[in-house]
């Protein structure tokens, strides 16, 4: 976390501190007010505010993916987003996706697959499949590699995680009720 | 024995955690009262420190501040040689080097903190490169800004040279490259005087870190103890480096009385901590009319940066690796790791291997174009068979026929079909020019020479209340499958099934020290030991009365836990012994430098685009010789990774340097490979089982590292005709060498030998 660069006095720091702005979010199906600071990113406040630590910071700069998470069903890096921005938005982490041992399909294809080693990159990389499945684009192995490269993965797991996704495309294609909704 | 779950690809077991979101990474894990660090670092490559100035509009009595005073024991990261300090005090070596160490509870107001303190240096001349840190421009550690120096010497290279029909000579070139763990690394630290230090990590290496704190604190083993915690990625770049970070929180949390959590973050983690070691290396070979290699000389040059850390290391595997597969009878090698003024560069997958075997494996493609050989032909005569010797004279054992394997490679790379098709093709008109290359080569299997035997490694294994079994090793999961493939060997040596294995987690206060998770040793060194101590256990339940073979796993779990009810505990531990044939000679390097050798033969299909200089890989064939694959989709895992970093280091990865301080230090400016940007990976596994691994088992993990970059390389001569000398082969490095023309004369000189 950075802090604002601005040229400030102490005292018009400890102010700008003190700054606080009310946000309401729906977060998992569950409706979330917190008062923060302003420039309080969706990533941070999931992580510190809330202690949904499944979401992770990988680069801070909106360069990795690690942060992924859904918001109104749409992917995005949550490093990138100030919170309050998105006042009334439903948010959707990797912890909102799976009902206990429930685990949602693509999770199911991830352990399948061995999509994933050390496993910083997952949580970013299912919710990032979670969104691709929703926008419907993905049509060849092609697509889903290219609509996938803003989720880096440094141990290189690319191979088993695309064939986790076409397994769940191809499951959803059989079966129009496979893809649960987040 | 039965192998029920060896060879199988059973779960991760830590599959569901990952997949949830439930897995704590050092990041995720808070305490109550805990407080944030961070480090003041020196912005200049070399100087005289004169003072610290603590700047204004900061409420610094808020603050925990630590410089070298503060520092109870030594002010070293005891390593090997310790001469890199905790804190710089007095001296600067390098930029980003830490000087003082702040703790607030205010993340915001930490950074602004961090920015008002004041390092008034006075500059001196610094050294960036290996060649001016030979010729001495200035000397800035030692006498000769000489780390290391390490010789290998076989037969008479004298003669060799003499008795050639021609002499080539190339340079060639090797970069840094980032490690780029997607977890940055950190640490949380806590200390109280009864008991000392406890850190918990992301890290590769407990030990390695309980060995550095107990000098810097001046306190025994006892109160120094080191977690580890859910490791998102390390790649060698969490193995030196995390005793770094883990002092530091350390110091502040002493003075602090509150435990004290560092993470870095993107900017500071790539710019500040460790990087594969960029080397430079002239091949001279002399050879025959016919391909055949009658001598090497090879002088290998790595820079290590401002402090020796494990450059000695690094540098003996690398000139180890230096000569090949291959039976060449006169071998010179000139080792040297040098002093700059850049951050110490340090562990990554390959170790020193990759960059000498880059050289080599360019070399014997220039060789081949100079004499008219194709690329698999001058290495098939020249190939090493078992019973003849490598560059340090070892005798090959391991029972491995590089033309059986590189046959099959070339098969499954349709070799012959692209050769005749690319030649054809590569004559119409069109920017677009296609090539195939190849690479041969092997990788030691765990500690060089005798460094096993010192390491003395132990595993234990103990029985639960319940009935389980678990794995006490302090060698960590990092991705690369350590808990899953340690429950197989354990499962299989015990008879039981997958889950009744558990992996107790890295801590110093309960696991042994089965040595550090790195050099391709945990599945085949470590994992050998979880197999010998998990039969001693078993003997001891058979022994006990409590159970009869044949046995159920049900019957197994409730014997277990009836032994533990009676007795209290059931533990069996097993201690390393070296193979009885291993001889190293440290001062010659001659001898038995690994127990054991992986080999492999890969084959990268590439395209140049002529216009853009851009060249891809469009397809890579990655064949090896491992003994017994434990995992088979853990294996090709492995594979497909190093060989994607290995895509990244021979193409992409270009760490943009500045007076000694990485200038791209994001990752919008140092590019690695993405899903978009990768080829098939196809890894193919031959299994020659290695007596002293675990049903066989030899090393995986550093291997498929080592041959991307000069296969690619070698693919992009046979597309265009260029030899490029240096990787990465970024657009602009093959443009250079094309408007260069850079033919097999100019990357490498051509010397008839006259005969009298």
């Amino acid at each position: 976390m950075v802090a604002p660069h601005v040229d400030v006095s102490n005292d018009e720091h400890a102010e700008l501190l003190a700054c606080r702005s009310l946000v309401t979010l729906r977060i998992n199906g569950r409706e979330t007010k917190l008062t923060i600071a302003p420039w309080t990113t969706l990533l941070d406040l999931l992580r510190e505010h809330l202690d949904l630590t499944g979401t992770k910071k990988g680069c801070d700069n909106g360069q990795c993916g690690a942060c992924t998470v859904l918001v109104d069903g749409t992917r995005i890096n949550a490093c990138l987003t100030l919170a309050v921005t998105k006042d009334g938005s439903e948010v959707t982490t990797i912890e909102g996706l799976s009902a206990g041992d429930q685990l949602h399909p693509v999770q199911k294809a991830f352990i399948e697959r061995d999509a994933f080693q050390c496993g910083y990159c997952t949580p970013g990389q299912i919710c990032s499949i979670v969104g691709l499945l929703r926008e419907g684009r993905a049509k060849t192995t092609r697509d889903v590699r290219e609509l996938m490269s803003g989720n880096i993965c440094r141990c290189g797991a690319y191979a088993n995680i695309v064939a986790a996704i076409e397994d769940v495309l191809t499951e959803a294609s059989h079966t129009p009720d496979g893809e649960r909704e987040p | 024995m039965k192998n029920r779950l060896i060879g199988t690809s059973v779960p991760r077991k830590e599959a569901f955690d990952k997949v949830t979101g439930r897995a704590r990474y050092v990041d995720d894990v808070s305490f109550p009262g805990m407080i944030y660090g961070t480090t003041v670092r020196s912005k200049v490559a070399r100087g005289r420190l004169r003072g610290i100035a603590l700047g204004p509009g900061i409420p610094w009595d808020e603050f925990v501040v630590v410089t070298a005073k503060d520092i109870p024991g030594i002010n070293a990261i005891h390593l090997i040689n310790d001469d890199q300090p905790c804190l710089a005090d007095g001296v600067i070596n390098h930029p980003e080097e830490p000087v003082v160490l702040l703790a607030h509870p205010d993340k915001h107001l930490l950074e602004k903190a961090r920015q008002a303190v004041v390092l008034d240096i006075d500059e001196l001349p610094a050294v960036h490169s290996i060649e001016d840190a030979l010729a001495k421009t200035a000397v800035v550690w030692g006498e000769d800004n000489i780390f290391k120096r390490y010789t290998i010497e076989k037969g008479d290279i004298a003669e060799a040279f003499a008795n050639a029909d021609v002499i080539l000579e190339g340079h060639y070139e090797t970069g840094a490259q980032e490690q780029l763990y997607i977890e940055n690394n950190g640490v949380i630290a806590s200390y109280s005087e009864e008991a000392g230090v406890t850190i918990w990590g992301s890290l590769q290496c407990p030990y390695y870190i309980q060995k550095a704190l107990i000098p810097l604190f001046g306190v025994g083993p006892e109160r120094a103890r080191v977690i580890q915690l859910e490791t998102g990625g390390g790649f060698g770049g969490k193995e030196e480096y995390p005793s770094m970070i883990a002092s530091h929180a350390a110091l502040l949390a002493k003075k602090a009385g509150v435990p004290v959590k560092i993470i870095y973050d993107r900017a500071e983690d790539m710019a500040a901590t460790t990087k594969r070691h960029p080397s430079r290396t002239v091949v001279r070979a002399a050879v025959m009319r016919d391909g055949t290699v009658v001598g090497l000389d090879i002088d290998f040059a790595i820079d290590g940066g401002a402090y020796s850390t494990l450059s000695q290391v690094v540098l003996s595997r690398g000139l180890i690796h230096a000569a090949g597969p291959y039976s060449c009878p006169n071998v010179h090698i000139l080792g040297r790791a040098v002093a700059t003024n850049s951050p110490p560069h340090g562990a990554f997958r390959g170790f020193g291997a990759p960059q000498s075997i880059f050289a080599l494996e360019r070399h014997l493609d220039e060789i081949g174009k100079y004499l008219g050989i194709a690329p698999d032909e001058i290495r098939r005569r020249n190939f090493v068979k078992p019973g003849q010797t490598l560059a340090t004279g070892q005798v090959v054992r391991d029972d491995v026929d590089m033309n059986v394997l590189l046959d099959r490679a070339l098969e499954a790379a349709g070799w012959g079909d692209k050769k005749a098709r690319f030649a054809v093709e590569n004559r119409e008109e069109g920017s677009v020019k296609r090539g195939i290359g190849l690479a041969t080569f092997l990788h030691g299997t765990g500690f060089t020479g005798s460094g096993e035997k010192f390491l003395a490694s132990i595993v234990g294994v103990e029985a639960t209340a319940d009935g389980h079994v678990r794995v006490l090793a302090a060698s960590t999961e990092i991705g690369q499958g350590t808990n899953t493939i340690f429950a197989q060997i354990a499962g299989d040596a015990l008879g039981v099934d997958y889950d009744v294995i558990q992996v107790g987690q890295p801590d110093t206060a309960f696991v042994p020290n089965s040595g550090p998770t790195v050099a391709s040793r945990t599945c085949t060194i470590v994992g050998k030991l979880v197999e010998t101590a998990a039969l001693g256990l078993r003997q001891t339940l058979l022994g006990s009365g409590l159970l009869e073979e044949p046995y159920s796993s049900e019957q197994f779990v409730k014997a277990c836990s009836a032994y533990v009810a009676r007795s209290g505990e059931l533990r069996a531990y097993a201690e390393y012994k070296q193979p009885p044939y291993i001889k190293w000679d440290e001062d010659t390097f001659k001898g038995d430098a690994y127990g054991a050798y992986s080999w492999a033969v890969y084959v990268a299909s590439v395209k140049v685009d002529t216009l853009t200089y851009e060249a891809t890989v469009e397809d890579f064939v990655a064949l090896q010789e491992v003994g017994k694959v434990i995992h088979p989709t853990l294996a090709a895992g492995q594979i497909e990774g190093g060989v994607a970093q290995g895509i990244g280091w021979a193409l992409y990865e270009n760490v943009v340097w500045k007076n000694g301080r990485m200038a791209n230090d994001r990752m919008t400016d140092y590019i690695m490979p993405t899903s978009v940007d990768l080829p098939p990976i196809r890894a193919l596994f031959a299994e020659s089982p290695y007596s002293y691994g675990p049903s066989g088992a030899k090393g995986i993990g550093e291997l498929p590292m080592d041959g991307p970059g000069p296969a690619i390389v070698n693919a992009i001569l046979d597309a265009v005709g260029i030899g490029i000398p240096r990787i990465p082969a970024t657009p602009e490095v093959v443009m250079e060498a094309y408007l260069a023309n850079t033919s097999v004369t100019r990357v490498c000189r051509a010397t008839e030998v006259a005969r009298g």
